[in-house]
């Protein structure tokens, strides 16, 4: 076992990360440890834009995106933390450009910016131009951009390190941030690193579901260190599903595409955003599209042999603009359906794209043991962070907004506290837990293997977890994950190797996934009202004297010694908007 | 492979909108398909060798998911990287058939499947384990050639102006995933290691030609080493390995041409 010191540690190198490094390797020795090289990262598959109110193209202001932010969220948005995001965005996208990311240029030169979803002027008025984009590879542009800076600043890559521990001292009795254990996936050797600050950035966990925008290696794994740990996790039961994934594939077709003028249909060509949403129509947050397409759908107007999709029409749009505005997912249509969008309507479905929760922390992005409380030295930001900056639905953009602002605080907060702290000693026997862990997973002779747990998982939560809840439904899920967790105490593995084992490391990724959706799913079953991302069918209302709260999710030991999901909730902070009802 | 087709939908758009005509939808049926893997094991395995795998698979599956199921029901030692795949995050290039292609950007349907469809690990790098290989020199030949921005002058306050016609003409060479499909597909780098390799060169044009740059002598220089841009010898395969369909050899051809000139 090798063991390392550094000043700050960040996990994970996508946007957040790679952006937190950027600020923290130039005040203090940091390392990045990585499960994947940094361009693998799933930043790279975002597509249509990051808004800010640069005003280039019209009038605009960063209270405007503020208030779309806290609306769009259902007013379950931490509001002073949605002003310092939409304030700073600005500074954040002047960074990028300066940076040399390549931004669409408007005549004049500018940064180019264009329509997205739940963004308008002057609180609902109209659709508002406010997201800056590259083509509609914004992600992919901004993960090659802050990649490159990281390498013309030297940071310091562990790459294909996957952390599986973090390192708590507890000896004051109130947890600090010590350090992390690592597993290097070329050797199968586990690294200690020493650590004065900590950051979290290692993404979200769609793979708890089978139809998902996500990547494969989205698997939750740091907020399932956390809940290991008896930290909690906040509003877990909100997960964003983006209304145009392909049908039956969930590879993500940017809303960019309606940006740009592209419509919804049914199978009697019908523009049913119309009816749900008068004003800004198929430019309407995401939660209330997908549910539309649900209800399309479910209504019996959905199109295909099965009647269970409906159509993105960019037809009528010049085929310049297609070709030069959308250019990846006019391909991704190509290739994976056979669908040219230029001339076909594009076959379209909900898939999971965004958990809205996650590890709390404030807006220093420091991370919360309980709702006041911090844990020193710890830090997390992006996805895998809740701000909370996007309440109960995150509106389109604000996730690459959400990783450069709060990525570059974090990595300026973790640097200076390490600048101002000494190490704090590792708890005694601080890599066991982990050696027990893989080696009990590599000497397994259990009868589970990991595909077929994971598919079950995956298909319960797809059935019964969606875009729609029921207590019923949600209880089915609860029971087929837990038993899916019984289950997964006789899985094995195959390949009994130290190098590259990928059997290993999917085994331990399930072990994440499944510990997240009962965390999910008891959230959603406690939450009693419908709010945002989370929809109750039998509570279709939204209830603010009852539920306009966080979910605080901890994991907790009983009195016969089984782990159970205790929940507590933190108040919204709210500075100048009220709720009103959420119409647009 | 037998297709049902389904009627013809005509969708008539409410408002100003020409009619569309919807696609004919085939009713996938699944085939057995054969694949022949060269496999690994570093340890256990003194040499690679072949492994025939039967999955059954639509015409519209990816190779991936075909690695997937195989992984996944047949041998969970089987290893690869993958992670997005939608052909965006650059981990799973391999040779299949003898192309270097992105497992999950190549589909059943188009791949012949009357003989067993051949996949092995990309060449010209250190083979790790099954289709695994050593990604770092890759990597450092990327780093050599001074990937980031090099701006002069003062920082403006706001953004630097640039027209669109300026952030058009590197357009092509931003869409690089640096994948190796290209490098890795170069004979002249598998036969010269320290040549850069056209994925190097790719990202050293998306710099020389930003109109925002100042650095493209110094990035010249390093290309104009021996083992620099003038080793390419033009045969076009990385143009044709790229999935993301950068025209590589025109790239690699006006970073020459700029080296000749020294002009931009």
């Amino acid at each position: 076992m090798q063991t390392h010191e550094f000043d700050v540690i960040i996990v994970g190198a996508g946007g957040a990360g790679m952006r937190a490094a950027l600020e923290s390797s130039t005040r203090a020795r940091t390392a990045v440890l990585t499960k994947l090289y940094p361009t693998r990262s799933h930043t790279g598959a975002a597509q249509g834009g990051m808004c800010a109110a640069l005003a280039n193209v019209e009038e605009d202001n960063w209270e405007w995106h503020t208030f779309d932010t806290v609306k769009g969220g259902d007013y379950l948005v931490d509001q002073d933390a949605a002003e310092i995001m939409c304030k700073e965005a600005i500074d954040a996208v002047l960074d990028l450009e300066k940076m040399g990311l390549p931004f669409n240029r408007t005549p004049e030169g500018r940064i180019d910016q264009r329509r997205f979803g739940g963004h308008t002027r002057n609180h609902g008025e109209a659709a508002v131009r406010r997201s800056c984009y590259a083509a509609d590879r914004t992600g992919h542009m901004i993960l090659q951009t802050l990649y490159q800076s990281c390498i013309k600043e030297g940071v310091e890559f562990y790459n294909e390190f996957y952390v599986l521990d973090i390192l708590l001292n507890e000896e004051t009795g109130e947890p600090v941030a010590a350090g992390v254990v690592a597993y290097e996936l070329a050797t199968g050797e586990i690294h200690l690193f020493k650590a004065k600050s900590i950051i979290f950035a290692t993404g979200g966990f769609g793979k708890v579901f089978k139809t998902t925008s996500n990547a494969h290696t989205l698997t939750g794994d740091g907020m399932g260190i956390i809940w290991r740990k008896g930290l909690p996790l906040e509003d877990m039961e909100f997960y964003q599903f983006h209304p145009t994934g392909l049908a039956g594939l969930g590879v993500l077709l940017t809303e960019g595409a309606r940006g740009e003028g592209g419509i919804l249909r049914n199978a009697a060509g019908e523009r049913f955003m119309e009816r749900v949403a008068p004003t800004i129509k198929d430019l309407a947050p995401r939660d209330m599209i997908a549910r539309a397409m649900v209800q399309e759908v479910r209504e019996g107007r959905g199109a295909g042999p099965h009647k269970d999709y409906v159509y993105l029409d960019l037809t009528h749009l010049p085929k310049e603009q297609i070709e030069s505005k959308l250019p990846d997912i006019t391909e991704f249509s190509r290739t994976y359906l056979g669908v040219d969008p230029v001339t076909e309507l594009v076959p379209v479905f909900p898939t999971a794209h965004y958990a809205m929760g996650g590890i709390p922390t404030n807006v220093e992005t420091e991370v919360l043991r309980d709702n006041v409380n911090i844990v020193p030295g710890l830090y997390a930001a992006g996805e895998v962070a809740c701000v909370s900056v996007h309440g109960a639905n995150r509106l389109g953009t604000n996730s690459l907004l959400d990783i450069n602002v709060f990525g570059k605080r974090a990595g300026i907060a973790a640097a200076n506290y390490a600048n101002s702290v000494s190490h704090v000693e590792l708890p005694r026997d601080s890599q066991a837990q982990t050696i027990a862990l893989v080696e009990q997973l590599r000497s397994s002779t259990g009868g589970e293997r990991v595909a077929p747990l994971r598919r079950a998982l995956q298909e319960t939560m797809d059935m019964n977890a969606q875009v729609y809840r029921t207590e019923v439904t949600l209880k089915q899920a609860l029971i087929d994950v837990q038993g899916l967790r019984e289950r997964y105490k006789n899985v094995s593995i195959q390949d009994k190797g130290t190098r590259y084992n990928t059997d290993l490391l999917e085994a331990i990724e399930l072990g994440f996934l499944l510990d997240l959706a009962e965390v999910l799913v008891v959230s959603a079953l406690e939450r009693k009202e419908s709010r945002g991302g989370h929809a109750r069918e039998d509570y279709p209302a939204r209830d603010d004297v009852n539920f306009m709260r966080h979910t605080m999710a901890t994991r907790k030991i009983d009195a016969q010694g089984q782990e159970y999901v205790h929940l507590d909730y933190k108040p919204v902070s709210v500075t100048n908007y009220q709720p009103m009802e959420r119409k647009y | 492979m037998t297709t049902t087709l389904v009627a013809e939908v005509v969708i008539e758009p409410e408002s100003n909108v020409a009619p569309v005509v919807m696609p004919e939808t085939p009713v996938p049926v699944a085939t057995d398909v054969t694949f022949r893997i060269r496999r690994y094991q570093p340890d256990f395995d003194e040499e690679p060798h072949w492994v025939d795998y039967t999955v059954a698979l639509y015409p519209t599956d990816r190779v991936l998911t075909a690695l997937e199921k195989i992984k996944g029901e047949q041998d969970g030692s089987l290893t690869f990287r993958r992670s997005c795949a939608h052909g965006i995050c650059g981990s799973d290039a391999m040779r299949i058939n003898g192309r270097n292609r992105l497992a999950c950007k190549t589909l059943v349907k188009d791949i012949d499947i009357s003989k067993p469809i051949t996949v092995e690990a990309i060449k010209g790098l250190p083979l790790e384990k099954d289709l695994v290989v050593d990604m770092e020199p890759f990597f450092a030949a990327y780093r050599q050639v001074l990937p980031f921005l090099i701006p002069e002058g003062h920082e403006p306050t706001k953004e630097r102006i640039q027209s669109a016609e300026d952030r058009a003409r590197f357009d092509d060479t931003t869409k690089c995933i640096l994948c190796a499909a290209c490098t890795t597909s170069c004979p002249v780098f598998w036969t010269n290691e320290q040549y850069f390799g056209p994925a190097a060169i790719v990202a050293a044009h998306r710099f020389i030609f930003d109109s925002r740059d100042a650095g493209a002598n110094a990035r010249l220089e390093v290309l104009n080493d021996k083992e620099g841009v003038w080793r390419c010898r033009t045969t076009f395969n990385c143009t044709d390995a790229c999935p993301r369909g950068i025209e590589i050899t025109k790239a690699i051809a006006e970073v020459k041409q700029a080296l000749i000139f020294r002009r931009i």
